[in-house]
């Protein structure tokens, strides 16, 4: 935060290592977490004949819709001592778990749900009941038949998924923003830095920063068509 | 780049009324894009008073304002990317300032609409007592405002200077990034005090304050400044004008603002 | 329905959506049972039911292994009913090799502690070994469905469900599977329910025959016993055949025939199959075989034997009429059909018990071409 007296003197890099170092973790684990809860709930989404199952599909993709200022707005309320998140906090002796990384990771992974159950979804409908039943016929149970069928069958979902979420959670901003407090190492991430940078008018270190996250958006999603296209040669 | 903070932060409005109806109150004011219009980007701290301010000017005058609300960084970013804005009620001085001095606002216009008064808050009665609770620390979370971005933040921070406290405080500092967004923190009970514009609680009743004297940091000038390229100069000037009458001062001041100049 | 512990059996009662199904029947332990029907009768529900894949209301027993009991409130989950599934389409899995799809339920059974067939005299079996590094997609229709089938039998199946596993297929791939699914009919000593709405397919496969119309059981039993039960519709059908059992008795190699040995007589068929003591499947046409009342002198049809008339079956009104013959002087032999018009019916004065000759113009041997 000291940097505002560099702002036309050299650049300075040694202020982005942090955000950069933390945005990292926090898409990592977000991701992570992500997953493992993303992958159950699209599994029941994509195959479930509930009466609940539009509300709850409703529900997951509300993210996608109403503005980060609004989540932010709600999982401060959610996170803070009057709401479940305080709850939590209070068991380790905190206040609240706003402003906080785990805070971070929690609203992270409300707000890039929908990114990463969608397409899951799509890639378990798509598989349809067919090698499922084969499974079944050939000794598998329900639990050997998902993992050995229908994930691998669904593996370029959770591909889209994983970089989805992860792309979504570093450019991620309006909800960190409200929930994080901008605590440098702790909760200034990348995007607020950002932010930051520009709402101070330090447009070229904005830049370069900017640049950095497409270069780096670029390579991520390079690097997935690559794999993937491995992966189909590897196959056939 | 960053293309969320582009958008108008319609909800930057704060949250002096429970959030649904700051909601509603949004969509009410949003929806005001009617024709033959004085556009103005609004500091969203100044957005109540604004609000009460517009009716008596629009109904005296015939003119019609159509309010943008948000911050004034990203107001700046707007105009110099050719923002069709005809006023611009920053939220600080510097700002006007700079835009008069780069072209972007008509010299000679800039004028102190409101000055901020500083306040340290607590929804919550006897938290806040004056100087001596920041020398305390009885405390895990004290908001402020982004220094870098906001005005009461630099405010803040030089208040915390003033008392020698600052360094010691450090560790307990969330950043809001907006003046809007630090009330929130409090609000929502995530912090238990912070440092707050005095207009945001000046109609809250309870919890504990502390108005902070205005010896202790530089004042919070907010000025307004009419753009070079607006369409509407003369309804500007007028509207300009209008701030300036005892009618509109006394909102103002009841929003608990200082008066300008 | 008798539940002994020697035969499968199956009743079955629900809806799906518009469409009603109720049957029973009985099949053996072994051979190759086969479900007919039009396209829509339930044929595959029936099958789909028997797998757990469909649930619906009745029991299944297959030998000493109750699958299903909904009095009882027993069900077998699909996974532990111990069968092999051939899916119309061959359905292999995409992300594995073909190595790994015909292992995909050994290793399975395996691991449960089943026995499973060898892999290697399976896949000779199959004549797939060409096949095991290939990726599935690089395969024929008909090398699919081979591996289907590999890959239900190598999972120690105590039944092989087969869900009309050759209609997908062009005519050249049905050709090269349809004498496999003779070898192993021979090999197997599973029993094979096999859903199909192709009678040549029956013809040839089929021991016993399960006619389904409309969601019920319009007859079972033995084939030949279908193709002559004038109660079933495929006797008054102008395509009505009937499948004989014969033994190879000697080949003439000067003329190049084959005489066989059916009860009641014997037959010849063109060309040399096989050696003396083989077994193999006649196919007589009821259109192919005329009647009459004497021995018929200086005529080129080789085939004319000796039988019984049982039966005459014909509409008042219809052009022909349907004769059930029973081969031999003294009828005791084989049923075959014969379509004659009525108007022969009248003139030779054919009656039942009437001792005739049956001249059989063609006679076809539908015999695994491997084996052959």
């Amino acid at each position: 935060m000291g940097a505002a007296t560099s702002r036309d003197a050299m650049l300075d890099l040694a202020p982005f290592w942090s955000p950069i170092r933390l945005t990292l973790a926090l898409a990592t684990i977000t991701t992570a977490v992500l997953l493992l809860i993303g992958t159950p709930l699209a599994w029941w989404l994509a195959r479930s004949k509930s009466r609940w199952k539009e509300a709850i599909s409703a529900l997951v993709a509300l993210p996608l819709i109403l503005p980060p200022t609004v989540i932010g707005f709600y999982l401060l309320l959610a996170l803070g001592p009057h709401g479940p998140g305080g709850w939590i906090a209070g068991m380790r002796g905190a206040r609240t778990l706003a402003f906080t990384f785990e805070g971070l990771v929690l609203g992270s992974v409300v707000y890039s749900l929908p990114f990463v159950v969608q397409p899951i979804r799509a890639a378990f409908a798509g598989i349809g009941e067919r090698p499922l039943e084969v499974a079944a016929t050939l000794r598998a149970s329900p639990w050997d038949a998902f993992w050995s069928v229908a994930v691998p069958l669904a593996r370029p979902g959770f591909l889209t998924a994983a970089v989805l979420g992860f792309a979504h959670t570093v450019g991620e901003f309006g909800v960190v923003l409200m929930i994080g407090g901008n605590i440098p190492g702790e909760t200034k991430v990348l995007s607020v830095a950002l932010f930051e940078l520009v709402e101070t008018q330090r447009w070229s270190e904005a830049h370069l920063l900017a640049a950095g996250m497409v270069v780096f958006a670029f390579a991520v999603i390079l690097a997935v068509f690559h794999l993937e296209k491995r992966g189909a040669e590897a196959r056939r | 780049m960053v293309p969320r903070a582009r958008r108008p932060l319609m909800l930057g409005l704060g949250v002096q009324t429970p959030l649904c109806m700051a909601l509603l109150g949004l969509l009410a004011f949003g929806s005001a894009a009617r024709a033959a219009d004085i556009k103005v980007a609004v500091a969203a701290n100044f957005a109540d008073p604004f609000k009460e301010i517009a009716a008596k000017f629009e109904a005296s005058s015939g003119h019609r304002l159509v309010a943008s609300l948000g911050a004034t960084g990203q107001f700046y970013a707007q105009i110099v990317e050719g923002a069709p804005f005809d006023i611009l009620l920053a939220a600080d001085r510097a700002t006007s300032a700079k835009a008069v001095r780069e072209g972007y606002a008509v010299a000679g216009t800039a004028y102190t609409y409101a000055v901020g008064k500083l306040v340290l808050y607590s929804p919550t009665a006897g938290v806040v007592d004056g100087a001596a609770t920041l020398k305390a620390v009885a405390f895990t979370r004290l908001a402020i405002a982004n220094p870098n971005v906001a005005p009461y933040g630099v405010a803040a921070v030089e208040t915390m200077q003033a008392l020698d406290v600052l360094d010691a405080l450090r560790p307990k500092l969330v950043q809001g990034n907006s003046i809007a967004q630090t009330f929130q923190f409090i609000a929502t009970g995530n912090a238990e005090l912070g440092f707050v514009a005095l207009s945001q609680i000046a109609t809250l009743a309870g919890g504990s304050r502390w108005i902070v004297p205005e010896t202790m940091h530089a004042p919070i000038s907010q000025d307004a400044v009419v753009m070079t390229g607006a369409k509407e100069i003369a309804a500007a000037q007028a509207f300009l004008t209008f701030l300036k009458t005892p009618q509109a001062r006394s909102i103002i001041e009841k929003y608990g603002y200082g008066g300008g100049d | 329905m008798s539940s002994t512990g020697d035969q499968i059996a199956v009743t079955l009662r629900g809806r799906q959506g518009a469409f009603s199904l109720d049957v029973e029947f009985a099949a053996p332990m072994r051979g190759v049972t086969a479900i007919f029907g039009p396209s829509g009768c339930g044929k595959t529900t029936i099958l789909r039911c028997i797998a757990g894949l469909t649930p619906m209301t009745g029991r299944i027993q297959i030998g000493t292994d109750l699958w299903q009991d909904t009095e009882q409130g027993i069900f077998i989950a699909p996974h532990r009913r111990h069968l092999g599934y051939v899916f119309q389409e061959p359905s292999l899995f995409p992300h594995l090799s073909v190595r790994d799809n015909l292992l995909y339920g050994a290793r399975r059974a395996s691991a449960a502690g089943r026995a499973i067939a060898d892999f290697d005299s399976m896949v000779d079996l199959l004549a797939i070994r060409p096949l095991l590094t290939r990726s599935t997609r690089a395969l024929s229709g008909g090398e699919r469905q081979r591996i289907a089938v590999g890959r239900a039998l190598l999972s120690g199946p105590s039944m092989l469900l087969m869900d009309e596993p050759l209609s997908a297929l062009d005519r050249a791939s049905k050709d090269d599977i349809l004498p496999l699914f003779e070898v192993l009919h021979e090999r197997l000593a599973i029993p094979i329910l096999y859903v199909s709405h192709d009678m040549s397919e029956i013809e040839r496969l089929a021991d016993t025959l399960i006619l389904i119309r409309d969601g019920r059981v319009e007859a079972s039993g033995p084939l030949t016993a279908m193709q002559t039960d004038p109660t079933a519709s495929l006797l008054s059908a102008p395509q009505a055949t009937v499948v004989l059992e014969g033994r190879v008795a000697q080949i003439d190699t000067d003329f190049s025939l084959t005489e066989l040995h059916v009860d009641g007589g014997v037959l010849i068929v063109p060309g040399q199959h096989g050696a003396a003591g083989d077994r193999r499947r006649l196919r007589i046409a009821a259109s192919d075989v005329s009647v009459a009342t004497a021995a018929p002198v200086a005529t080129s049809i080789v085939n004319c034997l000796r039988a019984r008339i049982i039966a005459i079956h014909g509409a008042p009104r219809a052009p022909h009429a349907s004769i059930l013959l029973a081969l031999g002087e003294d009828g005791n032999g084989a049923t075959i059909a014969a379509r004659i018009t009525r108007k022969s019916v009248a003139t030779l004065g054919l009656t039942p018990g009437l001792a005739v000759y049956a001249q059989i113009k063609g006679v076809a041997l539908i015999a695994s071409r491997t084996a052959g």
